[in-house]
Formats: structure tokens, C-alpha cells, sequence
């Protein structure tokens, strides 16, 4: 391990609220290269906590890129540069001494900033209340061996489970497009076959409430596929799109 | 005075929940909207119960501290989850599954509660699947199944490495189809900061909303808690960052038993402090230890680099002080020996760290193999620390992990309080002094699928559902409790930061109610958490406002409650004269340095009522073991 | 009929307009192509292609008025998609990376569009017009009402202009068509991709390459 500090230039977000307009904060930290770059906000805070500032507002939890929580812009990219890691995995020894660092929060109009570097991601969740379930009670199920799934479904829908909901592919997307999020849900479940007696419901609720939450639309740049913390595919984004344009198609509804 | 019943039923153990689901009293579908039912916490056991009370009928309100229930720190659960399903055929049984939990306990939890857990693990997996949780599978489309520490058979389910984050997007999607059905209603970003007590009953909780500051009451009938374990008391532990004892412990201080409290589970594979600014602690894969040899320099301050270090300057310490097992001894044994040599001096650079070395598999299997096998840890271990272990030797130390002690319920999972339910990591019920792997995902939700939907329904049967009014003197006397609390925080305006001062508990905790305890450690220990908390009281600071965002404020609520928790822990472990499972105390070992328990004199669980800070009652519920033979528990 | 304006009102309903819109335009440029080619033919063979249309003349009119609405269509629903989203994205991030993780092609269709968008407009207005509604004498030739306005400098430089940016709105508007409707396969999808860049290429240089031969070689006179 390295123990040479690093002198950095740390420019970050500060906003009070939703409200309040927000700018560039210039601080400078020296900070060693095997913390990770929350542990470096953390000592910062504990400096500003010490004198009596307030610190930096961000989240985090379980700082090992599985809970989703954390989620900050590291110079332009959600997440930091390094691919398919969280912001609480990125260590700073991928940083350059003397560097100026940008820290911004997601930026999108579903994504409104509350404080500082903490923004509300609750439309995700809207749109998983929408119809991001199989209808079923506890109890009454079949025998998990009932149901045979070949090897390579399962594996396809487990890629797919495998988003865990942090909203940088909104961050990256020009258009705030949450279809990356959305796709991947509606895959997880159009792909099992426990999923397909609401297949076509599902999608269309789904998208309908993506649509209400002020989300942009997909223009396919797959900005979100290479900034995803997952590596979540963009063939779930297609899949989507085909389920719901067979929803629409093959509905007897009149109204949907 | 509380007074412990376990309400265990009568009857032959496999015959008990069955009577009791039998015996219990059921509420009128048409009157279950009438009654309003509190959970706090979206883990896998609160949302599991949220959403089936939610399905049942009741009118939920779930609480979160997170921006989203799918936060939750049952997230992160790596390894699997175990059922009795017997499907590859190697002999399992419920039996089976409820004697290694006993026994892997090390004879401290309750048999009647076990038995049950073992009794619906088989559902949970349908449950589950019925879900849409995408189990890896064989070939031929069945559910495929490993074996993990302490068992003989293979009944872990898996979802890739990722089991506890599928598990609970499964359980957060059933919470979120009663949540679009309006029998749930959820509320995210809100801390319970305190419980409502009407005629004694469970009545109501107080919020903090974390975004305004605003102190919000809410009212129901009964409460359930589902808020997880306390190993975060350490500072740093394989926890997330916000998993705290809050919500546990302010009920605890109403009334609520806490038992076992120095029941905790240190993890032998975890990756090793770095440096004074790390947050937490990251759990490695324990079967790494199937083909990593664990080894220090033999010679204290070793300055050589690893692979600079011949042979005969190696100690592979795990081999030489046992033979048969190895790098494979149990969990507690690994970690305690762990700790030995680099008390020693003996560790990665004279600090907290030893080699978990791979290069003689290597050379036995070749990369490949290896890469196959382990390829994604090896990944994760090179992002965190930067060093490619297919060169260098892996650094690891122990870390907390899990709390097996908890708030006390009986076996209806109600506390002491009539009302107040605990689920999950928050309550002592199933694993005893040692939580074997894969059962902490079957707990969560067995609690909460399985068990609270029958018992919470059961106490409402026989409580009349009228709402009490938040404006009822009892709420505004809890709110202005809270908002007191909150006031004096911020009025302090000391010099030393929350975390510095958790950091300092967190070693406290560590060095002497950490891996091995003994007398004089622990009554020291107790000195100074006093001291600390008499520091914490007079110097801390809380910079902001109460009235918005702030995030040091929560944590300082939560480090105020560790300063009360650190010291209960030290003194349930100073009151156990015997080693068991996860309490290991120096004192009482075998010659060998195995565990030594004493059954004659503590075969119970210890539950300690709240006096007053610093003071507790100490009470005991007597372990009785009708179907398990008391043993020495031993893997050989 | 109110599932469909909900449908194409829907955020997928109006990816789905451009794509069945935009495949059908690009139908409709090889069509195109093909005619053109003729000019390097002969005059003859140009002109009397050109006649050979004016036989079914009612018949174009009515392919005409359905091109004309899915142009409609496509560029209303282009812009319409471009303002929305630039809403919905309400703020730009400091540091720039966007070059790192998608396309140039992709991030600016908006602008292509709208370069082929004011081509549009100019070819409507100048060739197509000379050729449905110019006084047609008695020796007229089609050729050479092309060739008059591609003896024009700056209008010759403008239709290569239109022509690369209308490769770059093919190259991503090919591929990005299948994606929309789903049709997506590992093994399909990257001969897909190439062959939309191909058919983005090809029509690029063919296009572009008649303005060019015109103004440079005079038509090979």
C-alpha cells in the first residue's frame, strides 16, 4: 500500500435546499491514497464539524457498492471514472497529487437536490410501486421446484436484478432518462415465467408512471450502459420497449 | 418489574407451532382495516412483516430512515440463505437444520423458537421464488443449492454473490405492491427516535423527519421493530454506516428487555484497517479459506515484504495449532487466533493483519483455477486495496459483523412491552451465542413472512381498535422528550467531533469487549465508556440547526444511545463466567483455548431491564433443552 | 382510436414514431438513390426516368403526401423529444464527459436533424419545385435544371454539407431504430450496428457525390 499523501483541490456542490441556488465550494485536503473518496469527505467533515462549519451533506451506507445509496458526480462521471464501481469504491489512489477534483450531485429534474450533495430519488421508487412486483400474498405459493427455469433464464433475469436503483444511469443520460432503471425491473420479471401473467400490465404501468415522474426519453446514446455501476445492459432497455409496444398492440382495453 | 414468560406452547416440539398457530386468536377480516399496525425498518424482516401484514389486511405504516426501503443493509448479505428442503437429497430435515442452529449457538437460544425457524424455512424459499428472486439454478431448471460453515448437508440457496440484495428487492417488491394497493403506506426518511406508551401498551412512535427536522408522531395499535443489530457500537464493523441501535434502544429504555447484549459475532475474513479515516470494515467470502493459507512472520516487526519472507520465517499459525481443521476452524477460533499473534506483534507490518496467501494453490491449480473459483473476490479485494492478489498475499483481520443478542421477545417475538414486537437482527430469539452463516437472511424473514403476521394478529384480537389521538398527552409528552434531546445536542457546542468519539468507544469496544473479554478488561472498559459518555455529554459538537437536514445531529443521537449500549455489553459480558460461542472470555477455556462453557450456571439468557443510565436489573429466563442433548460443541 | 394518441404520447409511444418513421425514411432514400444514380447514366437516361414517374403521376402525389407526413411526424416529434428532455435534465454537470460514454453521432441528432431539416426545406423549395411546377419548355431537360443548380457554388457545398451530417443522423438513427423496437440480439445486434453505419456511409457519399460531380466535372462535360 502507498502512504504518500495526495494534495487535492476539492471543488463541491454546496446548496441549503431545493430551493436555494447552489455553487462550487473550494476546499483543500491532503488525503492518503488507500482511503476512498467518502472517507476523504468524512475527514473533511470531521475538520469542518471541528470548526464549527457545517459539513458536507452526502449519502452513503453500506459502502460496498450493493446498497445504492451513495452516488456522487466525480468530474463529470456518476460514480467517478473507473467502471463498474460505486462512488464508495472508488480509492483515491486513482488520483493524480495536485488534481482539482469536481464533486457534483446527480443532476436531473426528478432528482431534486435536498442539501448539498443529497438529491431525492423517490420517483424511482413510484415507478416500482407501479406495478415493480408480482401480485401475490405470503403464503399459498408452490413448491419453489415446481417451477422449472432453465439455467440460462435464470441468469439473464439475475443480470438484470442485478441494478441496485442508485440513479447514476439518470445522472449520466442527457435526457434524464430512467429507462435503464425501468428496463432492467421489467426485465427481471418479462423474462421468469412468475412474471408473465402481468408481462404486459406491468410494463405499461411501469412506463406510465416513468413518464408522470418527469424522467427525459430514452435517445438511445447508452450513456447510462457505460456509466452503470453494474454494468446493467441496454438489451434490458429493448426489452422493455418491445414488451410495451406489444402492450399497447395486443391490449383489449380500449383506454390503454 | 418486568416479568419474563417465553409463552412457550406446549406440546412435542414439531407439534408446537402448529397448536399454537391453532390456538391463537384471529381478527374478522372485515375488521382488520380497523386496525393500524406500525413497523419501523425495511430490512428484510420489516419489509417481509409490512408487507404481509399489509396483505392480511391491516393498515401498515413502515418507516425508513433510508430514501428507499431497498437501502436496507440486508442488502449487502454475500453467501446464501439455508432451508430444510433437503432437494439434493443428503439426508436434511427440519430436525437436522434446527440441531446444527442449536448447537451452532452453542446451547444458548431457545429450542421452541429454533425449531419453528428450521419448521418455515421451507416456505420462505417459496415465498421467495413465487417472487420472482432469480436463485441460481442447475441445468436441468431446478434450484441449485452449496454448503456453508456448519453444516454437513447443502441447503443454501444462492442468488450469485448478491443473495441478500435479491432476497430483499423480493421482499421490498411484495411491500411495494401493498404500498400501490394502499394498504401500506410508506415513510421514508424518517428516524424513530422514540416509542409511545399508553396504559403500558405499544401505542405510537416518535419520527424525526430527516429532511425538514420536524418531530412527527405517529399512532396504531401495535408496534413492530425491525431495525436491525448494534454492531456499529464498534465503529467500525461490516455494518453500513447508518445501521444503528437507536430505535432498539430507546424502547429498551421504556421498558423493553435487552438480552445477551455481549453476544456478538466477529468475522474472521474481513479486510484490515488501512488507515485512521476508514469508515467501515468489508466482509471477504469465508470460502476463500478453503484454499488461502493464513500465515504471520514469525519474527515481531517483521520488515520484509511478504513474498520476501522464506518459508522458515512463516508461522501458519491455524495449521500448527490445529492440525485437522486448519484454515477451515470454525469462525470464532480463526478470529480469536487472529487477534493472538498480532497482540503479539506479529502482524502484516506489527498492526491488526494477517496473510491470507494463495500462491500454493496457485502453483498446485494454477491461475485459472483459481481465477474461476474466486475470480470476483479477488476483483473486489484488488478495488479496495490496490494489490493484485494473485501476487501478493491477501491482508485480512476479523471483524463485527452481527449481534446475536437483542431486545428480548418471547415466543410470540413480543418484548416486554405487550404491543411491541422485535424482528430480526433486533431481537435475541434464534442463534444463542454464535449465528452460524445463511441464517440471518432465514431469520429476517421467517420473522417476518411467517411469524409476526399470526401473533401480531393474535394480540390485536384482543385489543379493541380504537386509534388514539397523537394530540393524547402521552405522544406530546414523547415528543417533547425528543425534542429536549435534541436541543441539548445541539446546545452543547463543545470541541470534539461524534466521531471522534466513536472512534474512541469503538476502540474501547474493540481492545476489551471485542474477540476475547476478560474481568479486568471489562470492568475497565466500563470506567472509561462512563467517562467517555460524561465527555460526550460536555464536549461534543453538533454543528447546524435542528429544524433541517443534518446528518451530525443523527449521528450523534445514535453514538449517545452506543455510550449507553457499549456499557450494558460490557457488563452482560462481565456477568457471563463462561465462554460461548461469540463471548469469548479469557478466564474459562479449555487447555486447548476451545470455549468453556458452563451449563450448571448459565445456561440462560440474561435480560437486563433499564433502571436508569448506567443501572440495570438483571433478569434470567432459563434455557431448558427437552429434545437436544447439552454437548461440548466441537467440528473435529 | 384514444389508445394510440395516448400511445404515441407516451415516452417509448414516441421513440416508436421515430423509429417506424425514420426506418421508413430510410426506405424511402434508397428509393431515392436509385433514381438519382440515373444522372450518372446519361441525361438521357435521367430524363427519361424523370418522364417515366410523370406517367403515374396521381399515384406520386399520394406516396408524396404520405412522405410528407412522416417527415411531419418525425421532425415534430424530434424536436418535440429534444425540448422535453433538455427539461427534463435541468442542469449541466461542471466537467464534461459525455465524449466518453456515447457517441458524437448520438448526442447530436438534434443538430443533423436539423441541418436536414433546412436541406429539406431548400431542396423542396429549389429542385423539387423546378421539377413539378417549373415552366417546362419544349426541349426542357430535367437534367439540366440539376445541373444549373449544382453549377452553383455555394449550393453545391451546401447539399455535401447536409449529406455528411445526414450519414452521421443514419449511422446512429439505423441502429438506434432496432433498439427502440426491441429487436436486439447478441449476435444480431453488432451486424446490425455495422450495417447501419454501411447504409449511413453509402448514402452519404452517393448523395454528396452528385452535387460534387456536377460542380467539379461539370456532369462529365
Amino acid at each position: 500500500m502507498s502512504s504518500e499523501n495526495l494534495d487535492l483541490t476539492l471543488m463541491i456542490w454546496r446548496q441549503e435546499s431545493s430551493q436555494s441556488v447552489g455553487s462550487f465550494e473550494e476546499f483543500k485536503v491532503s488525503v492518503s491514497p488507500d482511503a476512498s473518496i467518502l472517507e476523504m469527505l468524512d475527514e473533511l467533515n470531521n475538520r469542518l464539524e471541528k470548526e464549527g462549519k457545517n459539513p458536507v451533506a452526502f449519502e452513503s451506507d453500506c459502502r460496498e457498492g450493493i446498497c445504492g445509496t451513495c452516488g456522487l458526480v466525480i468530474n463529470g462521471h456518476p460514480h467517478g471514472k473507473i467502471p463498474n464501481i460505486a462512488t464508495c469504491q472508488l480509492h483515491m489512489r486513482n488520483f493524480e497529487d495536485g488534481e482539482t477534483l469536481y464533486i457534483e450531485p446527480f443532476r436531473a429534474k426528478a432528482f431534486p437536490v435536498l442539501k448539498d450533495l443529497i438529491v431525492e430519488r423517490d420517483g424511482m421508487d413510484k415507478i416500482l410501486q407501479a406495478g415493480g412486483y408480482i401480485s401475490i400474498s405470503t403464503g399459498g405459493v408452490p413448491d419453489a421446484n415446481e417451477m422449472l427455469i432453465s439455467k440460462e433464464t435464470s441468469s439473464l433475469a439475475m443480470d438484470a436484478a442485478e441494478c441496485i436503483g442508485c440513479g447514476a444511469c439518470v445522472a449520466a443520460c442527457k435526457n434524464a432518462s430512467a429507462m435503464l432503471f425501468v428496463g432492467a425491473k421489467v426485465s427481471q420479471y418479462a423474462l421468469l415465467p412468475q412474471g408473465q401473467p402481468e408481462r404486459y400490465r406491468r410494463v405499461q404501468s411501469m412506463v406510465a408512471v416513468m413518464d408522470e415522474m418527469g424522467f427525459g426519453s430514452c435517445t438511445n446514446t447508452y450513456a447510462c450502459e457505460a456509466e452503470c455501476p453494474k454494468g446493467i445492459s441496454i438489451t434490458n432497455i429493448a426489452r422493455m420497449n418491445r414488451d410495451f409496444i406489444v402492450a399497447k398492440f395486443k391490449s383489449q382495453d380500449e383506454d390503454s | 418489574m418486568i416479568k419474563l414468560d417465553s409463552k412457550i406452547p406446549e406440546g412435542p416440539i414439531a407439534d408446537k407451532w402448529t397448536n399454537h398457530k391453532f390456538n391463537m386468536k384471529l381478527v374478522n377480516p372485515a375488521n382488520k382495516r380497523k386496525f393500524d399496525i406500525i413497523v419501523v425498518g425495511t430490512g428484510l424482516a420489516g419489509a417481509s412483516a409490512a408487507a404481509s401484514l399489509g396483505a392480511l389486511g391491516y393498515n401498515v405504516k413502515a418507516f425508513t430512515y433510508h430514501d428507499s426501503g431497498r437501502r436496507a443493509h440486508s442488502i449487502a448479505a454475500q453467501g446464501g440463505i439455508n432451508a430444510a428442503k433437503n432437494y439434493p437429497n443428503d439426508g436434511d430435515s427440519v430436525f437436522r437444520l434446527f440441531y446444527d442452529t442449536v448447537k451452532g449457538g452453542d446451547f444458548r437460544s431457545r429450542e421452541a423458537n429454533v425449531y419453528r425457524l428450521a419448521e418455515v424455512s421451507n416456505n420462505i424459499i417459496d415465498q421467495c421464488v413465487a417472487q420472482g428472486v432469480p436463485f441460481a439454478r442447475e441445468y436441468g431448471g431446478l434450484l441449485d443449492n452449496r454448503s456453508f460453515g456448519g453444516a454437513q448437508v447443502s441447503r443454501t440457496f444462492y442468488a450469485r454473490g448478491q443473495t441478500g440484495q435479491q432476497l430483499l428487492l423480493g421482499a421490498i417488491s411484495a411491500l411495494n405492491r401493498e404500498i400501490s394497493r394502499k394498504k401500506v403506506v410508506l415513510y421514508t426518511r424518517r428516524e424513530m427516535l422514540e416509542i409511545v406508551l399508553v396504559d403500558g401498551h405499544a401505542r405510537g412512535i416518535i419520527c424525526r423527519n430527516l429532511v425538514t427536522g420536524e418531530i412527527e408522531k405517529y399512532s396504531a395499535q401495535a408496534v413492530v421493530l425491525a431495525t436491525g443489530g448494534y454492531s456499529n457500537v464498534y465503529f467500525l464493523s461490516t455494518n453500513a454506516m447508518n445501521s444503528n441501535a437507536t430505535a432498539a434502544w430507546r424502547v429498551h429504555k421504556k421498558g423493553a428487555a435487552f438480552a445477551n447484549p455481549c453476544y456478538t459475532q466477529i468475522h474472521p475474513t474481513c479486510l484490515p484497517l488501512h488507515g485512521g479515516s476508514q469508515s467501515k470494515l468489508t466482509l471477504m467470502s469465508e470460502s476463500l479459506r478453503n484454499d488461502g493459507r493464513i500465515w504471520v512472520p514469525k519474527k515481531k516487526g517483521e520488515p520484509r515484504k511478504p513474498n520476501d519472507i522464506p518459508e522458515e520465517d512463516r508461522d501458519y499459525y491455524l495449521e500448527r495449532k490445529y492440525p485437522s481443521f486448519g484454515n477451515l476452524s470454525p469462525r470464532d477460533i480463526s478470529s480469536r487466533s487472529a487477534k493472538e499473534v498480532c497482540d503479539e506483534g506479529r502482524g502484516v507490518n506489527g498492526g491488526e493483519a494477517v496473510y491470507l496467501d494463495f500462491s500454493d494453490a496457485i502453483n498446485r491449480l494454477g491461475q485459472k483455477v483459481i481465477e474461476e473459483k474466486y475470480g470476483n473476490l479477488f476483483e473486489i479485494y484488488e478495488t479496495i486495496t490496490g494489490e493484485n492478489p494473485y501476487q501478493v498475499p491477501m491482508k485480512i483481520y476479523p471483524a463485527p459483523h452481527y449481534t446475536m443478542g437483542g431486545l428480548w421477545v418471547d415466543y410470540n417475538l413480543e418484548s416486554t412491552i405487550p404491543g411491541l414486537f422485535i424482528l430480526g437482527e433486533a431481537n435475541f430469539s434464534d442463534h444463542g451465542a454464535n449465528r452460524l452463516g445463511a441464517s440471518a437472511l432465514m431469520q429476517g424473514l421467517a420473522d417476518g413472512y411467517f411469524v409476526a403476521p399470526f401473533t401480531v394478529g393474535n394480540y390485536l384480537a384482543s385489543e379493541k381498535p380504537e386509534m388514539i389521538d397523537v394530540e393524547h398527552p402521552e405522544f406530546i409528552a414523547s415528543q417533547n422528550e425528543v425534542d429536549d434531546k435534541v436541543k441539548k445536542l445541539l446546545s452543547i457546542k463543545g470541541n470534539k467531533t461524534v466521531d471522534e468519539i466513536h472512534k474512541k468507544l469503538g476502540r474501547i469496544m474493540w481492545n476489551k469487549v471485542g474477540m476475547a473479554r476478560n474481568e479486568k478488561g471489562l470492568k475497565e472498559a466500563i470506567e472509561e465508556i462512563r467517562e467517555l459518555r460524561d465527555d460526550f455529554w460536555k464536549n461534543v459538537i453538533v454543528v447546524g440547526d435542528g429544524r433541517d437536514l443534518n446528518q451530525t445531529l443523527e449521528r450523534a443521537g445514535r453514538v449517545a444511545d452506543y455510550l449507553e449500549l457499549g456499557e450494558l455489553m460490557a457488563l452482560d459480558a462481565l456477568n457471563r463466567n463462561e465462554s460461548c460461542g461469540g463471548h469469548f472470555r479469557e478466564e474459562y477455556q479449555t487447555e486447548g483455548g476451545e470455549a468453556l462453557r458452563n451449563d450448571d450456571e448459565y445456561a440462560y439468557v440474561a435480560a437486563w431491564e433499564f433502571v436508569e443510565v448506567g443501572k440495570w436489573n438483571p433478569h434470567k429466563e432459563l434455557l431448558e433443552f427437552e429434545n437436544l442433548k447439552l454437548a461440548t460443541r466441537s467440528y473435529i | 382510436m384514444g389508445w394510440i394518441l395516448k400511445f404515441v404520447d407516451s415516452s417509448i409511444g414516441k421513440k416508436f414514431v421515430m423509429a417506424v418513421t425514420g426506418l421508413s425514411l430510410i426506405l424511402f432514400l434508397i428509393i431515392h438513390l436509385a433514381g438519382n444514380l440515373t444522372l450518372y447514366i446519361s441525361e438521357e437516361a435521367f430524363n427519361s426516368y424523370v418522364s417515366t414517374i410523370d406517367i403515374i403521376k396521381p399515384l406520386i402525389r399520394v406516396a408524396e403526401v404520405i412522405l410528407a407526413l412522416f417527415f411531419i411526424f418525425h421532425i415534430y416529434n424530434g424536436f418535440r423529444l429534444w425540448y422535453e428532455n433538455r427539461k427534463a435534465k435541468s442542469s449541466k454537470y461542471k466537467v464534461n464527459v459525455s465524449s466518453k460514454n456515447s457517441t458524437i453521432y448520438s448526442r447530436t441528432m438534434i443538430i443533423s436533424g436539423s441541418i436536414v431539416f433546412i436541406f429539406l426545406i431548400l431542396h423542396l423549395s429549389t429542385m423539387w419545385y423546378a421539377f413539378n411546377f417549373g415552366e417546362h419548355g419544349e426541349n426542357h431537360s430535367y437534367y439540366k435544371i440539376v445541373l444549373d443548380w449544382f453549377s452553383n457554388p455555394v449550393y453545391s457545398m451546401f447539399y455535401v454539407f447536409a449529406m455528411v451530417l445526414l450519414g452521421f443522423h443514419l449511422n446512429h438513427g439505423f441502429q438506434s431504430a432496432f433498439q427502440t423496437f426491441g429487436w436486439t440480439h447478441k449476435k444480431y445486434t453488432p451486424f446490425i450496428e455495422k450495417l447501419g453505419t454501411l447504409y449511413a456511409i453509402v448514402m452519404a457519399v452517393a448523395f454528396a457525390s452528385i452535387p460534387i460531380y456536377f460542380l467539379f466535372f461539370f456532369g462529365g462535360k
